[in-house]
């Protein structure tokens, strides 16, 4: 499962481990492992869609198969705070031009925490089992919860 | 110099990520969101050195490397070496004309664990902070050395249970105190310190920015809480962290030219720290009776670390 832009068919993704391997001795001269094919240079303005990615980056590898539970995004209720954006550990969220668009599934390994910083009411991402139906755990998505008394 | 902005967290979220998923730090790990959070605050090109650490070694497996910057992997001790030499090297190039590209923005920055920063590389890095390279260091200060197995280090604070200060019927875990890197690195006379925690993203990319932007050697700590280590559910991260920033265990400050001190964050509440305490496996064992004594100490010595803060800040030493 992948989202628009990114998705796995486009980039070739691996499972971790099932990659061809490559001796010591046939990588670039000084163990140098490029993140990138030809000139590297403007990377800091381009999109991940717009980038060269060479093999050897991680980008390029999944870690899916570490999730038993996956977030899933409702983009009814989203406000695009940006909130699950910043704290992904894993560079898991796709934004772009100031909008949440989704969730990269090769990349998220199912910590929780951009549910947690969610703000909104209900949350518009929850956790759900990975084998879960996106369109199952919509319909399931809960009722605005009352504002408990402490 | 085209700098990302930071006025607000939809501005940032237009960065382009130059730290890649399909890393190998554990589910939940501050480590890279402090990463991103950094790499994210700029679009210089960036030569960056890592410690031996779980930074370092979750982030070039091999076949993979997970930076879209030069980075290099460099021995425990290491990382300020590496950068404050690549740093010298750079600037004899750039003398010599030797450098097929003089112009574009370049800067060094170091990654090491609170094992690499406060007790291996601690030589290293003051050789360093005193030779005055024009470099930053980033301390990744999650208080015990996770990549072996969660031993206690120089930074470790009083009362953690680690796997070589272990809590039990004789012991309570740590009994020594957490060192100050802070007031050191400031005492080197460095021209920018600063300690920062993830939550507050904004004041982590924009001391970052101003690291970068200071000539001469800069020192930043870091809090990064470890899911494995600190035993909390890695959903908790921020949460955790918020904790630490809001019961001031982890205050968050800056010392500029080692004397003008701005306390960057002033929680509205301030918790006890109980709270933070308590969320943690590794603080467990505090809360039995004959442990209690061990709270009320952490709590004291907040206490005053903050009115010592509060004072330096007034007094401009
Ligand atoms: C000289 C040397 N001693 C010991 C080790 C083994 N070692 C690798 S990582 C590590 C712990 C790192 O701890 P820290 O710097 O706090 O980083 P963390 O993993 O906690 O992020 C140790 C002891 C080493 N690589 N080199
Ligand atoms: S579950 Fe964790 S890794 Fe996945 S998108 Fe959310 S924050 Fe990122
Ligand atoms: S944290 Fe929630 S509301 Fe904010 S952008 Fe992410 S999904 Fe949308
Ligand atoms: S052990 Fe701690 S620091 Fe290391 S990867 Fe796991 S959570 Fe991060
Ligand atoms: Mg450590």
């Amino acid at each position: 499962m992948s989202t628009g832009v990114l998705g796995t068919e486009k980039r070739g993704i691996r499972e971790l481990g099932a990659e061809e391997k490559v001796g010591w001795d046939e990588v670039t001269r000084g163990v140098v492992l490029n993140s990138f094919e030809g000139d590297a240079s403007n990377v800091a303005h381009q999109k991940a869609e717009e980038r060269q990615y060479a093999d050897f980056n991680s980008y390029t590898a999944t870690v899916a198969s570490w999730r038993i539970i996956k977030p899933v995004y409702n983009r009814d209720i989203c406000i695009d705070c940006q909130n699950c954006w910043v704290w992904c550990p894993d560079t898991s969220i796709i934004s772009r031009d100031k909008q949440m668009l989704g969730i990269d599934y090769d990349h998220c390994k199912g910590c929780g925490v951009c549910v947690e910083v969610c703000p909104t009411n209900p949350k518009s991402l929850l956790m759900f089992s990975e084998a879960k139906e996106q369109e199952e755990a919509l319909a399931e998505w809960p009722e605005k919860k009352k504002k408990e008394k402490k | 110099m085209a700098i990302t902005s930071v006025k607000n967290l939809k501005e940032f979220s237009t960065a382009n990520d130059r730290f890649e998923g399909s890393h190998l730090l554990c589910p939940g790990c501050a480590h890279s969101m402090i990463v991103r959070e950094l790499m994210n605050a700029t679009d210089d090109n960036l030569v960056v050195a890592s410690s031996t650490g779980c930074l370092e070694v979750c982030t070039a497996v091999y076949p993979y490397t997970s930076w879209d910057t030069s980075w290099i992997h460099i021995g425990f001790e290491n990382s300020a070496t590496a950068a404050s030499c690549a740093e010298a090297m750079y600037k004899a190039r750039k003398k010599k004309g030797t450098l097929p590209n003089p112009d574009a923005p370049v800067k060094f920055v170091a990654f090491g664990g609170d094992g690499a920063t406060y007790d291996i590389g601690f030589q290293w890095l003051s050789g360093a902070m005193e030779r005055g390279h024009d470099f930053t260091y980033i301390c990744l200060d999650n208080e015990n050395y996770a990549n072996t197995g969660g031993q206690r280090s120089s930074s470790t604070p009083i009362g953690a249970s680690t796997s070589t200060a272990q809590a039990g019927t004789h012991s309570y875990g740590k009994t020594q105190k957490k060192k100050d890197i802070v007031a050191i690195m400031a005492a080197h006379g460095a021209p920018y310190v600063a300690q920062l925690a993830p939550n507050k993203w904004k004041s982590m990319a924009k001391g970052f920015q101003k690291a970068l932007e200071t000539e001469g050697p800069c020192f930043i700590n870091t809090v990064s809480a470890c899911t494995t280590e600190w035993k909390f559910d890695p959903k908790d991260t921020i949460s955790i962290t918020d904790l630490a920033t809001d019961s001031l265990m982890f205050p968050i400050y800056e010392i500029i030219n080692g004397t003008e001190l701005n306390i960057l964050y002033r929680p509205k509440n301030i918790i006890p720290v109980e709270d933070y305490l308590g969320a943690q496996g590794r603080y467990r064992h505090l809360f039995k009776p004959e442990n209690r004594h061990v709270i009320e100490r952490i709590q004291k010595d907040i206490d005053e670390k903050w009115e010592y803060l509060q004072r330096r800040e007034e007094a401009r030493v």
